[in-house]
């Protein structure tokens, strides 16, 4: 069974965090909230593994 | 008793300058008394050019200012002899906590590698390093260099000539004109050497004000730097809090953009600010308020002519990550060495393009990450903010999200990758931190350390390998130094990494400029005229 990764695990941290917000430039709220749904099945489906996927839910969930 | 920063440190007097017939040519003039162009100042009476500084006030900076220093313009500190003095004075911190809202999301350590003479980080007034730096430049005098300070004088136009560059200043006693050679403008943000020359400073700025109180308080917070994103005494806003010596807290809180000034810095109203974050009993002094905004922009160039720009003059980032003073103090560790080897015919006038290259590469990683601290800080639209709000949330429970959190990446001296200076890396095996173009990491020695052992000169650093005690090329000198070294010791984990044997070129102000697995003298006195703009 696969355990869902919570240590750090992106190369070059801020240049992410810096594409992630550029991606947004220029879109309405619910775009944004489009894009993110968007990115966020397309990441669900990479990950593919079910158990992964739940325990991902659940952490987001505890972390709120 | 009178501050440190209301006495006059280095009053007006008339100049012999002020009553000669024409103007009267000096090597270099510097304008600008603040901690860059004092630093360039000393750095090149050092090396015996002779220096004029011109400044329109007298006395040291008003108020705290730029409070973080780094290692590496410490270790640049200690080359212009103040380096001891700023860490003995100093408060050295490792621990950062962020907070969001009431919560800790989690704590960093700097964790400073063992085996350098000086510290991650300090914490001082900058009015400390400018009286220790001024105080500098007095006991060199003193010792006959010349170098010499003039207050109460105020640059009120410049021309831009072909060999020369032509100054009108103002003092009291009515106005003079100078002639230098080369021109350093060490003039600040809102450099007026830059607008007299009518030159660009472009980038971005950011609708955001803050308002800083330094405070003297008899207080039992650690030695610590405190971050808050949202807190509860300044919602929707962040906050900071950060040790100084004697006492003094700077305190930092993000107001806005749209905010009366006048009211906002009337003692009542950051009083109440105070009382709310630390407590309505809590007794303190008010030691300096200022109300700030900020931009990341550049010049396109920085130099133009005879006219150079170093520090903010040339580049402004914003304070988050204490990325300002201390590249200023890189800008001038790169020129002073340069334009001492022009002004003595020892390399061609175009090796100053490569400190436009060499800081302006180091200004643009400053910007981006001063940018992308800003952004983080002061979300600028609502899923922004989403997002910043999520990434801080998840780093109170995973470890995962902190290295996301960016409450300002802290100053690390910049790697010249791509330099016209470099040599190509010629040593396999060797450590990516010490490949060319990148600054000395510092070591141990028997007895010392490394890095006061290099600087101010070419060295040629060896590491288990034969070669001759000095190479000379072009009237430049190449001094030896060497080391034996093996595994387990930090020297060898710092320059040999797999390589058994190693020499390098160091430049004089500590930067790899080649290194190899042997000795050979083609390649050496290739690497030093590289390192010299002459190939």
């Amino acid at each position: 069974m696969s355990e869902l990764t919570l240590t750090p695990n992106i190369d070059g941290a801020d240049d992410f965090y810096a594409e992630l917000i550029e991606a947004h430039d220029g879109l309405t709220k619910d775009e944004s909230d489009a894009l993110n749904a968007r990115l966020l099945l397309t990441l669900a489906n990479h990950i593919g593994d079910r158990e992964v996927l739940a325990q991902a839910i659940r952490a987001a969930r505890q972390a709120g | 008793m009178s501050k440190i920063f209301e006495v006059p440190l280095y009053p007006y007097e008339r100049s012999t300058d002020q009553d000669a017939l024409g103007a009267v040519r000096h090597k270099v003039v510097v304008i600008g008394a603040g901690p860059i162009g004092l630093g360039i100042a000393i750095d090149l009476a050092q090396q015996d050019v002779p220096v004029v500084v011109l400044d329109d006030n007298d006395t040291v900076s008003f108020g705290s200012r730029a409070v973080c220093y780094a290692k590496r313009p410490l270790e640049i500190l200690d080359r212009l002899g103040c380096g001891a003095q700023m860490v003995a004075k100093g408060v050295e911190w490792n621990l950062g906590k962020v907070f969001f809202d009431e919560h800790k999301v989690y704590e960093f350590n700097l964790l400073p590698e063992d085996g350098h003479q000086r510290p991650a980080f300090i914490n001082l007034q900058q009015y400390y390093l400018e009286d220790y730096l001024v105080r500098r430049l007095h006991a060199l005098q003193a010792e006959g260099k010349r170098i010499e300070i003039r207050g109460g004088n105020k640059v009120s136009a410049v021309g831009n000539h072909a060999d020369h560059a032509h100054l009108e200043i103002d003092t009291p006693e009515g106005p003079y004109e100078l002639e230098a050679d080369w021109l350093i403008a060490c003039d600040g943000a809102n450099s007026p050497t830059r607008r007299m020359l009518g030159l660009d400073f472009v980038g971005q700025v950011f609708e955001d004000n803050f308002l800083i109180a330094d405070v003297v308080m008899e207080a039992d917070f650690p030695t610590e730097r405190w971050f808050w994103f949202d807190p509860p005494f300044n919602r929707g806003q962040s906050a900071l809090l950060h040790k100084q010596p004697d006492n003094v807290w700077r305190i930092d809180f993000q107001i806005g953009w749209d905010i009366d000034r006048e009211q906002e810095l009337k003692p009542e109203n950051i009083d109440k600010r105070l009382r709310a974050m630390l407590g309505k009993d809590v007794e303190y002094e008010l030691e300096w308020s200022s109300i700030y905004t900020f931009q990341c922009r550049r010049m396109e160039k920085f130099h133009q002519g005879r006219v150079i720009f170093a520090g903010d003059s040339a580049h402004q980032v914003s304070p988050f990550g204490a990325r300002g003073a201390n590249s200023g103090l890189q800008d001038t560790d790169n020129l002073a060495w340069k334009l001492k080897l022009i002004i003595d015919g020892k390399a061609p006038a175009s090796l100053l393009d490569s400190y436009d290259a060499e800081r302006i590469h180091g200004a643009d990683e400053n910007i981006l990450n001063s940018t992308r601290a800003t952004d983080f800080i002061t979300p600028k639209s609502q899923m922004s903010r989403i997002l910043r709000n999520a990434v801080l949330d998840l780093a109170e429970h995973y470890e995962f999200a902190r290295p996301l959190v960016n409450s300002g990446r802290l100053s690390v001296p910049c790697t010249y990758d791509g330099s016209p200076l470099n040599t190509p890396d010629a040593l396999d095996g060797g450590p990516a931190r010490t490949r060319p173009g990148s600054p000395c990491p510092d070591a141990p020695l028997e007895g010392g350390f490394l890095l006061p052992q290099l600087g101010g000169r070419f060295t040629l650093l060896t590491f288990n390998a034969d070669a001759p005690e000095a190479v000379e090329e072009g009237g430049i000198t190449a001094t030896r130094l060497a080391l034996a070294t093996g595994p387990g010791d930090a020297l060898a984990e710092r320059y040999l990494g797999r390589a058994e044997a190693a020499i390098y070129l160091i430049r004089p102000d500590q930067h790899v400029a080649a290194r190899f697995p042997e000795y050979n003298e083609e390649q050496i006195r290739f690497a030093i005229r590289r390192a010299t703009g002459k190939e």
